[in-house]
């Protein structure tokens, strides 16, 4: 069972919802990535997700439109980011998931992608610019040599895409919780809790819901009926706010530390 | 030879080009706008509708002019121009936004939203937008906006919104992600309007069929003229949808079918705007195509001193036309087609568009190893009052 399966069910066992923080790798820096990672396990995050950046990152808001210019012009490249996976794996046992758009995975090659990936600890991918339809060779190869692939479903999606996201994703399914692009909103949609009970009717598979949230009790509620809150743009707004000094890590600590808090305190509802 | 009318196939793919790379809130968006176009391609009413606007409202059908002065200038081939220039708001652009308004409106969508480089799609689409009572909104990359000031105005002038971009390259590329990222956000009412051949499936395949007009009226013409089809066709490549609007009536023909890149300043420079000619293959805006990229698959900024074929990607059904070799990809460079921007003015009384002008420097440069028996059709995609300050700049004269 992948270390994504594996984190998923154990806290299943213990009715506990997983935290999965969203950074950009490079921004600021990738030793700062690395740092920012071992940080986050601290404060009680599950799973980590780590952004590959790209120059044309369709899907994503201002804030992290910002943070991939930032880790490219800083020289981020995917070889030194899977150089620092493998530092932390020497120190952490965290699933480590990347969120990449498909131009540079079939740029270096699926399989070689892949296998770099999985060669340096790396668990599951996420890749916001393809659907299942497009994914077939990515979703076969990520069979072969053991990598979870998360497909994405929306607001939008029809049940027959349900079924196919569902079928085509392993480790969990991701929910995006509005029809839009990453980044902080002040108010939670309230198309995402329909969209989970549609997805619980044609799965038993982990659920997490991103974009959008930003805020502790946004984590709270969205812990009620999820199996997994991502929170991205938020945390780079802490990066942004401390870069360049020595409070940037232990405030995103702090800052993951009160979501994580929040999530901890609800009572969960009945599943299914 | 595959049957052109059969692409793309039910995937979006013309070969192995094409396809939908897109993130899922826009899946059912695409199947939907798929099935509209489609029901209103065979609908009678739909094609009548379109024809009576191209007619009466875009200015169609265009001439197709024997530019007998060229002609001797270039002591070759005996050389057509397609007067895509003379259309309502200047370039070929007008075909394919009356088509996609025409489209919106039946589909019942209030707001439509584009994306511009030159401005010429910018322009065009205010202009049917404000015909037909819908909302607009054009994005458009804040290099281009200072480039382009004259045509931002105009936009304002027909109504449309013109919202700066300052991510990335702040060009035509980043309007397109921009344009994405609000249809994502605003799917449920808003259609995309896009202006060339580019993007996910259906647009390669729509804005082929709405400029595909300029081909068949031009073979029409050709035949009453000369009584034969031209030898070769020549068209200027950015997106492609020009160049595709020309070629694909002619692709079961044995005419040469030439599309020109920009070269930039050269094509070892590091700025051109050459993919299909130094590019790679990769996915950018939804399909897979030639790019310029990096090692890492990072897209890079493309350069043409013409604003319109600033641009890393092209139509993926381009791609597929350069691998099965049915037409050829050439480039030339801003410089020769400043002095083709010239050449037109002074021997037609005609001042092309920048991106034209590269169609009309390659037939400068091929012309020689021509036979006065040989006909060359040039698609003159617009017209260059939009480029007179660039060309300014480039002679050093102050307006």
């Amino acid at each position: 069972m992948s270390r994504i399966s594996d984190a998923f069910q154990r806290l299943r066992s213990e009715n506990r919802r997983a935290f999965i923080p969203y950074i950009t790798a490079g921004d600021p820096d990738l030793r700062l990535t690395r740092e920012l990672v071992f940080e986050m396990e601290m404060a009680g995050a599950k799973i980590i997700e780590l952004g590959i950046p790209f120059s044309d990152p369709l899907a994503d808001g201002p804030t992290i439109q910002e943070a991939s210019q930032k880790a490219l012009r800083a020289g981020t490249t995917l070889e030194k980011i899977l150089s620092t996976v493998e530092e932390i794996r020497r120190a952490s046992d965290v699933p480590i998931a990347l969120m990449t758009y498909y131009n540079p995975i079939f740029r270096v090659g699926i399989s070689n992608f892949l296998q770099q990936a999985v060669d340096a600890g790396v668990d599951g991918i996420i890749v916001p610019d393809l659907p299942p339809e497009e994914g077939e060779e990515l979703r076969r190869t990520a069979e072969r040599i053991g990598i979870d692939t998360i497909f994405l479903l929306a607001p939008t999606s029809t049940a027959e895409r349900i079924r196919l996201v569902a079928e085509a994703s392993t480790g969990f399914i991701y929910c995006v919780s509005v029809t839009g692009v990453t980044g902080a909103r002040e108010k939670l949609s309230g198309q995402v809790r329909e969209l989970v009970a549609r997805v619980r009717r044609h799965t038993n598979k982990p659920l997490g819901v991103g974009f959008g949230i930003s805020t502790p009790d946004q984590a709270a509620e969205v812990a009620r009926w999820a199996d997994g809150v991502i929170v991205g743009s938020a945390i780079i707004k802490v990066i942004r706010k401390y870069e360049g000094t020595p409070e940037l890590v232990p405030r995103v600590g702090e800052f993951v530390k009160s979501l994580v808090a929040a999530m901890g305190n609800i009572q969960t509802e009945a599943r299914g | 030879m595959k049957d052109p009318t059969k692409m793309p196939d039910e995937r979006g793919y013309f070969g192995r080009y094409g396809g939908r790379f897109v993130p899922e809130t826009l899946m059912p968006a695409l199947s939907e706008l798929e099935g509209a176009y489609l029901e209103a391609k065979s609908s009678d009413d739909f094609q009548q509708e379109l024809a009576y606007y191209l007619q009466n409202y875009a200015g169609r059908p265009t001439p197709l002019y024997f530019a007998e002065k060229l002609t001797k200038a270039l002591r070759g081939p005996k050389i057509y121009l397609k007067r895509e220039d003379l259309l309502h708001t200047g370039a070929h652009k007008i075909n394919n936004t009356v088509g996609q308004t025409l489209l919106a409106r039946r589909m019942g969508k209030k707001r439509i939203i584009a994306e511009t480089g030159a401005g010429q799609h910018g322009v065009a689409t205010a202009a049917a937008t404000a015909r037909f009572g819908l909302e607009c909104t054009i994005y458009m990359g804040q290099e281009d906006i200072r480039r382009q000031s004259l045509n931002v105005f105009r936009m304002r002038l027909l109504g449309a919104k013109v919202v700066p971009v300052s991510s990335g390259s702040q060009t035509l590329k980043d309007a397109i992600n921009e344009a994405i990222r609000d249809w994502v956000t605003n799917v449920a009412n808003t259609f995309y309007l896009l202006g060339s051949v580019v993007g996910m499936h259906p647009y390669p395949m729509m804005v082929r069929d709405f400029q595909s007009v300029i081909g068949r009226e031009a073979r029409r013409q050709i035949m009453e003229a000369e009584g034969r089809i031209p030898d070769y066709i020549v068209a200027c490549v950015g997106g492609g949808s020009n160049a595709m609007g020309i070629f694909y009536p002619f692709y079961d023909d044995q005419t040469v079918l030439i599309g020109v890149e920009a070269a930039g300043q050269g094509l070892e420079s590091g700025l051109s705007a050459a993919p299909l000619i130094i590019g790679t293959p990769g996915i950018l805006h939804g399909t897979f195509t030639y790019l310029l990229q990096d090692d890492d698959g990072q897209v890079l900024t493309a350069h043409s001193v013409a604003p319109g074929l600033d641009y890393p990607g092209v139509g993926p059904e381009h791609s597929w036309y350069r691998d099965s070799g049915r037409a050829r990809y050439v480039s030339v460079t801003d410089q020769e087609a400043l002095e083709a921007f010239m050449l037109l003015s002074e021997t037609e009384g005609i001042i092309p568009a920048l991106e034209s002008a590269h169609a009309i420097a390659y037939v400068k440069k091929m012309a020689p190893q021509l036979s006065d028996k040989d006909i060359v059709l040039i698609n003159l995609s617009g017209r260059g009052d939009k480029d007179v300050n660039i060309v300014a700049e480039h002679l050093k004269v102050k307006l």
